[in-house]
């Protein structure tokens, strides 16, 4: 296992790029600490797995380094960094059997005998192959395949780092979780560092320690889920992490007080004005509610949603759609309602970013 | 902790790394190869353009004394104009026929188990093996007592026998690559059979089609004995017209050549339309 | 293997059946008919039931035929399957080249082919030919009318020129199919070049090249057209592969009889090799 440092790295593909346009991944500092578990998330086309593809080595920076350990890798090969990596679509050679998928990666390096047949059948254990050993590849589920691909990482004993791209996307959703859990239960056994890749935010919530949430090219916050949940750097990260995402309303805002079509609300901490053409409120669903006496920001109720354990109420205010999560207890009648904010759970946002407040 | 620098860009574009270098010298395989190739017809029109005199006269890799007299030659003689239209006109009769035919077929062997749907395929490809060369004969009886002989629709007709095994063939492979969801989710939404399969289908392996018509057209093109055996005056194919002309000018081999020269021009005039087609088609699979 | 039965399907395939049948089964039904009577100018017959199948199977000139035509088929797949997949590796996955190397790869295959004979012929002509003349030049004496080694020297060279593109073609598109992930899996996994030829292209390529060896062994059987225009057969009978001694038995000779029971037997041999062929490759894949 390694600290892979990503140190001013920005990839274009094009052979000469000239503006930022033409870069999938915009200059990008960032240090991936040894045996972390670390998720890349986004939507897709946002650079995640170019990223990946610079750490595995399958593709080399415009420009910036990768060090691993402090070690400059950037020019060396896959195999060199000595890194494992899990595709979108299982990968397996199909005329061997389970035994040799699994052997393949030690045999290229010229492990044999006692140390291969432990190592393997160790994996293979691991990971429920066992009882499969004998059989051909290309008969299995893809689920299977996709845990030989993952089998061929783990056996190396000294991988630098796994990384996933994706690995669950073929995947039925009922095994889905079972090899969610799985894999986190891999980390903590072997304590690689493990990097997974993925445009689901509950697979990126489950499995990673901290989280990198990435848009068009660009990281916009890493953080713990806590963190991203309670304290978004950006509206980006508000509307992608959590069901539904965050409420976003234009505001004008100075000192303690946000204005929002018309009506005041008090802010836990107070702004100077900030600069920025769109200055924004933001609150995620679960800090609104629904005020009991009828006193708050009058909204119109225009659907509501039973998801089970709670109720989704989309109301407009002022002509702004908000989402609010209602308790299961709750009745809503009529159309006319009125809500309010948890007014310690409340953000500025100046042109999508945060705006840090004084206490 | 981690700590990032959210990147912005230089405005300056910054100086591209220059990458790894994957380029070996595998591209020399490909190249010897297509000179090997070309080398034949360079010759075929080397020739073409050269007088009499000078083929026998001297040796040279390049005509000295250039001449389209062979061309003049052939042109003047309008069977050679009927000639390719006919040739043309069955090819693509043939290519639709085959190509339509086999589209119901292909998508029957790749989606769904019949009785004896292992052995029909084979014996679709065994048509492949009959040898014309003693089958010309039953052909030309065939055709004549249908009242077909000397006919586009007879040549094309008879070049089913090898074009609709390969069609069937090339359209299964790129079916099977589509899956199975796709019809399932189309029925789901109330499609019909022939909505689902001419709207939505058919788009999908647009590619495979295209690489199915290109080998129908190219069998049926290149092939001459059938071709000549079915049509004497009114369908006869170009190839055999160039045979007539050369046995009428005798042993001329700027002649030869020339009327070889001009048989290529269809075949690389379509190659050049479909190349698209036929890149795409191989890019999206499984031939 | 997931496939649904239904029997209905044999609807969707009864165009191609009809057609294929009309040209395929008619015609064979003439030559059975033939291949059992004697004819008398060629209208009037008798019944002669297994005369001509034991003529030509105890014939000096079918044996002779038949081990060039196998000679000639061994040769031409033991250089065309292996070139063709050797130049289809080389070639560019993507790029401008990609549909420039197509282009001209695909251009002998539309030549029609007595049009291919000439052009060889041309080629290879001893005095006036660009071949002929080098390998003059180069102070071996070379005539493919009059030597049979370089008879069979062009011969090879110009099917193997006509075909090998068709095999080119064909494995390209295998490789093709193959994703990006498994030669990036490869890589991680330490593989060498030759394990990835051996463990991920060639399973991936199984399926093409089945199909091309399948091609090219039925088409080599069939071959007339061109080297009856570049050698006529010759010299003496050293390039009389089957379908030319067919020809001058049923055409010159009038002996439609056995020309017609030697086709027969003939295409019940390419029918059983191609089979058995056929069916390995199908088990395998069905077991592996």
């Amino acid at each position: 296992m390694a600290r892979i440092d990503l140190a001013d790295i920005a990839h274009a593909y094009g052979p000469r790029p000239r503006s930022e346009a033409d870069y999938a991944l915009k200059r990008i500092d960032l240090t991936f600490k040894s045996g972390g578990a670390y998720a890349l998330l986004g939507p897709s086309g946002c650079g995640k797995t170019t990223m990946l593809n610079l750490m595995s080595g399958l593709l080399v920076p415009t420009q910036g380094s990768v060090l691993f350990d402090g070690i400059d890798v950037t020019e060396q090969t896959s195999e060199q960094r000595n890194i494992a990596q899990v595709f979108q679509f299982p990968v397996v050679y199909d005329t061997m059997t389970v035994y040799e998928n699994l052997a393949f990666p030690l045999r290229n390096r010229r492990v044999d005998g006692a140390v291969l047949d432990g190592r393997v059948r160790q994996i293979a254990d691991m990971l429920g192959l066992t009882r499969s050993l004998g059989q051909k590849a290309r008969r299995l589920t893809a689920d299977a395949k996709q845990k030989i691909s993952l089998g061929r990482g783990l056996v190396r004993s000294d991988v630098s780092a796994m990384l996933f791209d994706e690995p669950l996307t073929v995947i039925d959703p009922q095994l889905k979780w079972q090899l969610r859990s799985q894999l986190k239960t891999l980390h903590r056994q072997v304590g690689n560092t493990m990097i997974y890749v993925t445009h689901d935010q509950t697979e990126a919530l489950t499995f990673a320690d901290t989280v990198i949430v990435m848009y068009d090219g660009r990281v916009v916050q890493v953080g713990t889920p806590e963190e991203l949940f309670e304290r978004p750097n950006h509206t980006f990260v508000g509307y992608f992490i959590g069901s539904p995402g965050m409420n976003v309303l234009p505001a004008w805002v100075e000192g303690r007080t946000a204005t929002v079509a018309g009506h005041p609300i008090s802010l836990p901490r107070t702004y100077e004005k900030p600069s920025g053409t769109r200055i924004e409120l933001g609150v995620r669903p679960e800090f609104v509610k629904i005020a009991a006496d009828g006193k708050g920001l009058p909204v119109h109720i225009s659907r509501v949603d039973d998801v089970g354990r709670f109720k989704i109420a989309r109301v407009r205010l002022a002509g702004h759609a908000l989402n609010v999560m209602v308790g299961e207890d709750v009745q809503l009648s009529g159309v006319a309602a009125a809500i309010e904010f948890d007014p310690s759970h409340l953000h500025i946002y100046a042109d999508g970013e945060l705006v840090e407040g004084r206490a | 902790m981690t700590d990032i620098v959210a990147g912005r860009v230089a405005s300056t574009p910054v100086a591209a790394r220059r990458v790894r270098s994957r380029v070996g010298f595998s591209w020399i395989v490909p190249a010897l190869y297509i000179f090997f190739l070309l080398v034949p017809i360079y010759w075929l029109l080397n020739m073409s353009f050269k007088t009499t005199n000078e083929i026998l006269g001297s040796f040279s890799l390049w005509p000295r004394e250039f001449t389209f007299a062979n061309y003049a030659k052939i042109v003047s003689d309008p069977v050679w104009y009927n000639g390719y239209l006919n040739s043309i006109l069955y090819a693509t009769l043939n290519t639709v026929i085959s190509v339509s035919a086999a589209l119901p077929a292909a998508y029957a062997f790749s989606r769904y188990r019949f009785l004896g749907d292992k052995h029909l395929f084979f014996w679709l490809l065994t048509n492949r093996m009959a040898p014309p060369a003693i089958f010309a004969l039953p052909f030309f009886q065939l055709y004549s007592s249908v009242g077909l002989f000397d006919t586009h629709i007879a040549v094309a007709l008879a070049h089913c026998l090898f074009n609709i095994p390969l069609a069937v063939w090339i359209l299964e492979g790129f079916m099977s690559g589509v899956p199975k969801e796709i019809d399932e989710t189309a029925y789901v939404d109330g499609y019909s059979f022939q909505r689902f399969f001419f709207k939505i289908f058919i788009p999908l392996i647009a590619g495979g089609i295209g690489v199915a018509a290109f080998f129908c057209f190219m069998f049926s093109w290149v092939e001459l004995l059938l071709a000549k055996t079915l049509t004497s005056v009114d369908a006869r194919p170009i190839a055999s017209v160039m045979t007539r002309t050369i046995s009428i000018s005798g042993y001329e081999l700027g002649v030869l050549a020339a009327a070889g020269a001009l048989t290529i021009i269809p075949g690389a005039i379509v190659i050049y339309f479909v190349r698209n087609y036929i890149a795409k088609g191989f890019a999206l699979g499984r031939v | 293997m997931d496939k649904v039965v239904n029997n209905r399907a044999w609807f969707m395939v009864l165009p191609v059946l009809v057609l294929v049948a009309f040209n395929a089964v008619i015609p064979l039904m003439t030559v059975v008919n033939y291949s059992v009577q004697e004819s008398f100018a060629g209208n009037v017959f008798f019944f002669e039931g297994s005369k001509w199948f034991e003529q030509v199977l105890h014939s000096e000139r079918f044996h002779a035929a038949l081990g060039r035509q196998f000679l000639f088929t061994g040769i031409i797949l033991a250089i065309e399957i292996p070139l063709g997949v050797a130049i289809a590796l080389a070639m560019p996955r993507r790029g401008p080249w990609v549909s420039v190397c197509l282009v001209l790869m695909a251009l002998p295959l539309l030549i029609p082919w007595n049009v291919v004979g000439a052009i060889w012929n041309i080629f290879a002509l001893p005095s006036y030919g660009l071949l002929g003349r080098t390998i003059n030049a180069l102070g071996i004496s070379f005539n493919f009318t009059r030597d049979v080694f370089d008879a069979w020297f062009t011969l090879i060279l110009m099917d193997v020129w006509h075909w090998t593109s068709l095999v080119v073609l064909l494995a390209y598109a295998g490789l093709m199919a193959i994703p990006d992930a498994y030669y990036q899996a490869a890589k991680i996994d330490g593989a060498s070049r030759w394990a990835v030829f051996r463990y991920i292209q060639l399973p991936k390529m199984r399926r093409v090249l089945t199909i091309a060896v399948l091609l090219r062994l039925m088409d080599s059987f069939m071959i007339y057209t061109e080297p009856f225009v570049l050698t006529g057969g010759g010299p003496g009978n050293a390039t009389t592969l089957l379908s030319i001694d067919l020809v001058k038995m049923a055409q010159g000779q009038f002996d439609l009889g056995p020309a017609a029971a030697m086709s027969l037997i003939y295409f019940l041999m390419v029918l059983a090799m191609s089979w058995v062929f056929y069916t390995v490759m199908t088990r395998e894949e069905a077991r592996t």
